[in-house]
């Protein structure tokens, strides 16, 4: 008999309580019967709700008052959850410099802390940093994000960080059968993940691997959780949504870096405004050679790699 | 970030340096027709604090009261500066950017005193392409906030001076393949969609 891979979702916490398993309690006949089960108020109208995006300005507020009362609870500590919408005028992008990157992988470290992603069982990681050869120039046939010398960099390669690229023609946005993730007007693509089933249409749709998906609950210790967070961004995720990079959301829309992008010890990472002829991304686009990755694509990336030498 | 920070305050091009220490005091404003040579633009920029000195060795005048032997030699003091001096060419010697008489500043190549906190101005002279980089926001590090207040850093408070070439880093752990993540179900035996047995 042939065999077959099991896929290694783990068994349903019981005490959880989402609106995937409300539809599919629905779909047996047994609405009534789980909501008779649930606290009243506030979970009926979560299994009930709109999408975050169709939510007015009144129950957007109420929704996200409800999170920051469940997360300060699970996590012990005053959590807030912003709505922030996009700023006026604003359109962001991304540079980073090919010719600086040394490959220690702080960014990558530092974002995990920042946007609360799960550390192991699964470990989840936004940012990848691909080792690749200078002779071979950017080829992904000859690179590897498993490199672990002593000392960083080695001789005869070059370091290429990966994560989302905020594409202008995000082929993950429109395979997504839910609508959970879009694209915002500042440039940013969101998820939301109370919206996501899980599909992975998304992950696969990616050609650049930035979508990361919880394959078990998310491991976040409540001490190292970044009580700082954006509904659209570094929230506490459930299992069995995707994820990715949001440009730290809850910090840019507020006018900060992304946590790389502070982080990075040579300032190989560059942010900005893009309809800023000052910004420093700008000053970039304008003044080095410039080039996005997998560009015969036609995503239109709004992250942009450069050579500043 | 821990540097403690001072704000420099930009009006009509000229600088006013706040002084850090005593002797700073008469670091001149460079004239106008030195605009290029102005820090990065951004009347809410802040300009990091250069890194600390050994403690003890600041201001140099407490001990170099008056000017020395200017003659490259080998050094008595300061020798391990001297034995880590890889910048530019072997004849590098201190007073190309040390003022001899005034030992509390650098000096340009015109002889024009710096204090070490324009030390910026001192390194554009050689490194124009990254000077001129470093004030558009291309080369170099800033932190703070895209759209307003920010600190930029100096050339020293990432290159040390007197070895500016950085230096090899331990990089952080790799990520953990997939199949080490622990999510291989063991042994692969049933086909996916097989009902449970009750």
């Amino acid at each position: 008999m042939r065999t077959h891979p099991r896929l290694p979702v783990l068994e349903a916490d019981p005490a959880a309580e989402s609106r995937r398993r409300f539809l599919k309690a629905a779909a047996g006949g047994a609405a009534l019967a789980a909501l008779a089960a649930c606290k009243p108020g506030a979970v009926v109208e979560e299994l009930t709700r709109r999408s975050f995006q169709e939510l007015k300005p009144d129950d957007r507020k109420a929704l996200l008052a409800r999170l920051e009362k469940k997360y300060s609870e699970q996590y012990g500590k005053a959590v807030t959850v912003s709505g922030a919408p996009p700023m006026p005028k604003v359109n962001f992008a991304y540079g980073l410099d090919l010719s600086r990157c040394i490959g220690c992988r702080r960014c990558v470290y530092a974002c995990v802390k920042e946007n609360n992603q799960s550390r192991e069982h699964p470990q989840i990681q936004w940012i990848r940093v691909l080792q690749m050869d200078k002779e071979h120039g950017v080829d992904l046939t000859h690179a590897t994000p498993y490199y672990d010398p002593e000392l960083v960099p080695e001789l005869g390669h070059f370091y290429m960080p990966t994560q989302c690229q905020q594409c202008r023609h995000p082929p993950c946005t429109k395979v997504c059968p839910v609508k959970a993730t879009w694209k915002e007007p500042d440039g940013i693509v969101v998820i939301d993940y109370d919206w996501c089933i899980g599909c992975r249409c998304c992950t696969a749709a990616c050609p650049y691997g930035a979508r990361k998906f919880n394959w078990a609950e998310p491991k976040l210790p409540a001490s190292e959780m970044n009580p700082v967070t954006h509904y659209l961004g570094n929230r506490p995720r459930p299992k069995g949504v995707v994820e990715k990079c949001t440009f730290c959301i809850q910090r840019s829309r507020v006018g900060r870096y992304p946590a790389c992008v502070e982080i990075c010890p040579v300032g190989a990472r560059k942010f900005g405004n893009l309809l800023d002829p000052q910004s420093e991304i700008r000053q970039v686009m304008d003044r080095k050679r410039v080039f996005v990755f997998k560009e015969e694509l036609a995503t239109e990336p709004q992250f942009y790699y450069f050579y500043a030498t | 970030m821990g540097f403690s920070r001072r704000l420099l305050l930009c009006s009509a091009g000229l600088l006013a340096a706040v002084p850090l220490w005593g002797g700073a005091a008469e670091g001149k404003a460079p004239a106008p027709s030195e605009a290029s040579l102005e820090p990065p633009a951004g009347a809410l920029d802040i300009q990091a604090e250069p890194p600390p000195f050994s403690e003890g060795i600041f201001p140099c005048s407490q001990c170099h009261d008056r000017a020395g032997d200017p003659k490259p030699r080998q050094l008595a003091f300061h020798d391990e500066i001297q034995a880590g001096l890889h910048h530019g060419p072997p004849s590098r010697w201190c007073l190309d950017c040390h003022d001899n008489a005034k030992r509390d500043f650098l000096h340009l190549i015109s002889g024009e005193l710096v204090p070490f906190t324009d030390s910026y101005r001192l390194c554009g002279q050689c490194h124009g392409d990254k000077y001129r980089d470093w004030r558009l926001g291309v080369h170099g590090k800033r932190v703070g906030m895209w759209n307003g207040l920010k600190t930029y850093y100096l050339c020293v408070n990432c290159h040390s001076p007197h070895s500016p070439k950085f230096k090899a880093l331990k990089p952080l752990p790799p990520p953990v393949p997939p199949q080490d993540q622990g999510f291989t179900a063991t042994p692969l035996a049933a086909p996916a969609h097989e009902e449970k047995a009750p």
